[in-house]
């Protein structure tokens, strides 16, 4: 690859907390060659980004860093801020993961980019006006010069990542380091970002640097590989040979542990137990035509007008003793609201919920106390659930001391003891406190607390999302083995399409507070009927760079369409659709298409994804 | 940082039957490390030990006149024009009516440390649980309470305390009570503000998702969480709370004779200013270190109990 644009040697990055020093980046050394894309992946606390920051003298202010990073054979480790100006912004840029805090908030974004073209080129006004808008054209920003007048707040999530690969590609840089630029989008948005982002490869030859913790995003994108793990490079290579044959122990653990849509079964893990037979016609929970609705200020003039945000729109389902329903969809579908609404921890609009017979519409609250007992909830930030001033043993008896009071503090010390040996955390820790455990054992922690009171339905919300895909394997495999053992029933909320497919027996997809289609955990991926579920399913990246390769393009432009605007829903159902935002519209309503297969109406697949070559099935093998 | 996570939680498996360390025995370490928090904390603990101990074995009162040394120098003030010199153990020389000043700074110290503690104990009492209620609940009954709040703000507290005092008679007890009711009310806004912040996270749902009641929820989750912030004010609202209490002094409205406090030795000092500077810079000294002392122990509990925002 001939004279790397970069070469770091020994790169060594430190930093002094209050609790002594931490070694973040160990002697390092690492190439990138002109035009090449690398991808750095690693869980987190692996140092990846802090390397690219010592690179790109971002680091904080406590931290340090010694060794060479030489860019173009001049050396720019610790440069000074004036010189360093120089370079980042123009020969050097950077995407970060979060796009709202990156972008100046009371700047309009053309002014934003316009700004960065005059500063590094020294272009005049009218010419930087007129590149800025070519190059939001290049991101595919729909109506760029109109855009360019507005604020980064006016812009989604996805939206501003364009515009943030915009502003870095604006003056044509040597080397574009993203880091983890799409771990917060939702995957629709993240397939779309990762398709600009492969386009301007080809186009402008930059070389790119991703970083990530997905092997799925590294497969689609990267030429060559580095794996990190605790500050080191534990292997690089190829994208196919760390794919396809990789040597080190490290990689190899990491690929097994993500998870595959295509493989939903997966050898040396724990399967998913079948929904028991016996009592199979016993109805556990019953959701009927439940709706959550919130009424949202508007600022007009002359007088204030209450819109409704329907959160959760009419969804209906059942639920079966030891079954699991899979909840999937992006960002403001409702799913979250609609497992709250379900727990009676928010307010319904209305609907019915019926549980074990029994109506929970208006239950009294000493009644409904009691009947927490039977279903409990696990969260997905580890360690925000936990009340940081309470050992993690109070944290689990929590449960136990207000729903079982008869039990006396014995009784309760014994079962915490028994819970956490179940949920494979030494009962020896019970006087520790969650600050001093990592999120994969802090979720356990959280477990067990859902667990102790031996409920029959648990909600898992986004209960693996924040992990690291290793931590998030053994804690899938930790909730199937339970729930092989207790047959408790579960709903399992996940943006992840590849997770809920491991671990439902039968899947919903939300769309916009509705349910667009609802099936067995196979006849939805391999033959998902609705469009959106296509389109969401097309979009999760796999780890498998050839079947990146072989993907067809992102059909789906543009973003979600706001919940404030009653057309939403009606999205994949043009032909019924009143063009008004305000007006009251149909709802499409679910058909039955094969037993126990329901999909939500909706125009014929190919006026809604446009005219092309019918797309590839991402989920056509069963492993 | 993560890695330094993994770091700790391996130490902990090495280790495991330790008890765990709670965030506030981590602040505790983080505080005693601090060295101006530390000196602070030493020099008010030697002023409040001497303040209560020495006053027991001097061999002058608080109250003990001795008419012939009214306005005396003590010995070994440099200035030669005064009038005297007290002689004995009157480090301090003598006040205006010639009690030993020394032990009058004492006996000051006592009340103005008593009535910071004290009153801010009361205002504690108060604020927590008003801004723990308003902000948890929410809703109308958080408008209505801080809106009552705002209405308290908005009376001119000292002609409150003033009159309150007339009222009642200058009473001391009272004088502590009056104060805390009035500093409360910034105590409030701050406990509403983090609960606000507080109520928001996920472990306040997995209580109401297990069956905890709303009382024992602000009793077990709220009212440590808000603990750090509020620690903090504490030390800062004890300095204003003793100046408080010097300016009703100050106006002849505080501590009634022959009690003291700092600041009505202040007060009569500053009377003396020209004739007998001593009698205003001992007390004034002696105010102005605790004062200083406080800031710094406010000042390292900020950096302790929140690391992160240094």
């Amino acid at each position: 690859m001939g004279q790397p644009i970069l070469q770091v040697r020994n790169l060594n990055v430190r930093f002094k907390t209050p609790d002594g020093e931490v070694h973040a980046v160990k002697n390092l050394d690492l190439d990138i060659g002109e035009g090449e894309c690398l991808g750095v992946v690693g869980e987190s606390g692996s140092g990846k980004s802090q390397l690219f920051l010592a690179i790109a003298g971002l680091l904080a202010s406590n931290g340090r860093a010694t060794g060479s990073v030489k860019f173009r054979g001049r050396e720019i480790l610790n440069l000074r801020q004036s010189q360093l100006n120089q370079l980042r912004g123009s020969k050097i840029t950077m995407i970060f993961q979060d796009p709202l805090t990156s972008l100046t908030p009371h700047m309009t974004i053309g002014s934003q980019i316009v700004e960065s073209l005059r500063v590094h080129q020294r272009v005049p006004y009218v010419e930087a006006r007129r590149r800025t808008i070519e190059i939001l054209e290049l991101v595919r920003i729909p109506e760029a010069a109109k855009r360019m007048n507005q604020y980064p707040h006016q812009l989604s999530g996805g939206m501003r990542q364009r515009v943030m690969i915009a502003m870095a590609t604006a003056c044509g840089p040597d080397l574009l380091i993203a880091d983890e630029p799409t771990t917060a989008l939702d995957v629709t948005v993240q397939a779309q970002i990762l398709d600009i982002m492969r386009d301007l490869k080809k186009e402008i030859k930059t070389a790119i640097v991703m970083v990530s913790h997905d092997m799925g995003v590294i497969a689609g994108m990267a030429d060559n590989v580095q794996v990190m793990r605790e500050g080191r490079i534990v292997e690089a290579g190829t994208v196919d040979q760390i794919f396809y044959a990789p040597r080190h122990g490290y990689t190899k653990a990491l690929l097994d542990a993500m998870p595959r849509i295509d493989r939903p079964i997966r050898a040396g893990h724990v399967a998913l137990a079948p929904p028991s037979t016996i009592g199979a016609e016993q109805r556990l929970l019953d959701v009927e035509d439940l709706r959550v609705h919130f009424p949202i200020k508007i600022e007009s003039f002359p007088f204030r007008r209450t819109k409704l945000v329907r959160a959760v729109d009419g969804v209906s389902f059942s639920l079966r003793e030891g079954e699991t329903l899979g909840i999937v969809g992006e960002t403001g579908c409702g799913k979250s609201t609609l497992a709250r609404a379900v727990l009676n921890l928010l307010p319904r609009t209305c609907g019915v919920v019926v549980w074990c017979g029994r109506n929970l519409t208006g239950i009294a609250d000493p009644a409904m106390r009691k009947l927490r007992k039977e279903f409990q909830i696990v969260f997905q930030d580890p360690l925000a659930s936990l009340d940081p001033r309470m050992t993690v043993g109070e944290s689990i008896s929590e449960p136990l001391r207000s729903l079982r009071p008869e039990l006396n503090a014995e009784e309760v010390r014994g079962e915490v003891r028994a819970i956490m040996e179940k949920v494979g955390l030494d009962p020896a820790w019970i006087n520790r406190y969650p600050h001093e455990f990592s999120g994969g054992q802090n979720q356990r922690v959280g477990i067990a607390r859902a667990m102790i009171v031996r409920p029959k339905l648990i909600v898992c919300d986004e209960a693996v999302s924040a992990l690291d895909v290793s931590i998030q394997s053994q804690i899938v495999d930790l909730i199937l083995a339970l729930q092989s053992e207790f047959r408790m029933s579960l709903l399992f909320i996940s943006h992840d399409l590849s997770v809920v497919r491991q671990v439902a027996h039968r899947v919903m997809v939300l769309y916009m507070g509705r349910v667009v289609e609802l099936a067995d955990r196979h006849t939805i991926y391999e033959d998902p009927r609705h469009p959106y579920t296509r389109e969401l399913i097309a979009a999760v990246p796999l780890p498998d760079p050839r079947a990146e390769r072989a993907k067809p393009r992102v059909a789906l432009s543009g973003d979600l369409p706001s919940p404030l605007d009653s057309r939403a829903q009606l999205s994949f159902l043009k032909s019924k659709m009143i063009d008004d935002p305000d007006a009251e519209q149909y709802r499409p309503q679910l058909i039955e298409v094969a037993p126990g297969h329901f999909v939500a109406e909706h125009d014929p697949v190919r006026t809604v994804i446009g005219e092309q070559e019918p797309r590839r099935r991402a989920a056509t093998s069963r492993g | 940082m993560t890695a330094y996570a993994d770091e700790r939680t391996e130490l902990a498996r090495r280790a495991p039957y330790i008890k765990g360390r709670s965030l506030w025995i981590d602040a505790r370490r983080r505080l005693f490390r601090n060295k101006a928090a530390v000196a602070g904390m030493t020099i008010l603990g030697t002023i409040a030990a001497i303040a209560v101990a020495v006053p027991f074995f001097w061999p002058y009162t608080y109250d003990a006149i001795n008419y012939g040394l009214v306005n005396c120098a003590p010995d070994w003030w440099p200035d030669t024009s005064v009038m005297c010199n007290a002689g004995g153990w009157h480090i301090f020389g003598m006040d205006s009516v010639g009690r030993d000043l020394f032990v009058r700074v004492l006996y000051g110290a006592r009340v103005s440390l008593a009535i910071g503690l004290v009153a801010t104990l009361v205002s504690l009492l108060i604020g927590v649980s008003y801004g723990a209620i308003a902000g948890f609940v929410g809703g109308r009954l958080d408008e209505v309470m801080m809106r009552f709040v705002d209405v308290l703000y908005s009376l001119p507290y000292l002609f409150l305390v003033i009159i309150l005092m007339v009222v009642f008679n200058r009473n001391f007890f009272l004088l502590f009570v009056a104060i805390g009711a009035v500093e409360w009310l910034t105590m409030s806004r701050i406990v509403r503000g983090q609960t606000l912040s507080i109520k928001q996270k996920e472990f306040i749902e997995a209580a109401r998702a297990a069956g905890v009641g709303t009382g024992t929820t602000i009793r077990r989750h709220i009212v440590p969480n808000v603990l750090g912030p509020v620690v903090v004010y504490v030390t800062l609202t004890i300095p204003t709370v003793i100046l408080a209490e010097s300016f009703l002094s100050f106006l002849g409205l505080g501590i009634q004779e022959p009690l003291t406090s700092w600041g009505v030795l202040i007060s009569e000092g500053a009377a003396q200013m020209e004739s007998a500077p001593w009698m205003l810079i001992f007390p004034a000294g002696f105010m102005a270190v605790t004062l200083f002392c406080f800031n710094f122990i406010g000042d390292g509990l900020r950096d302790a109990l929140d690391p992160k925002d240094r």
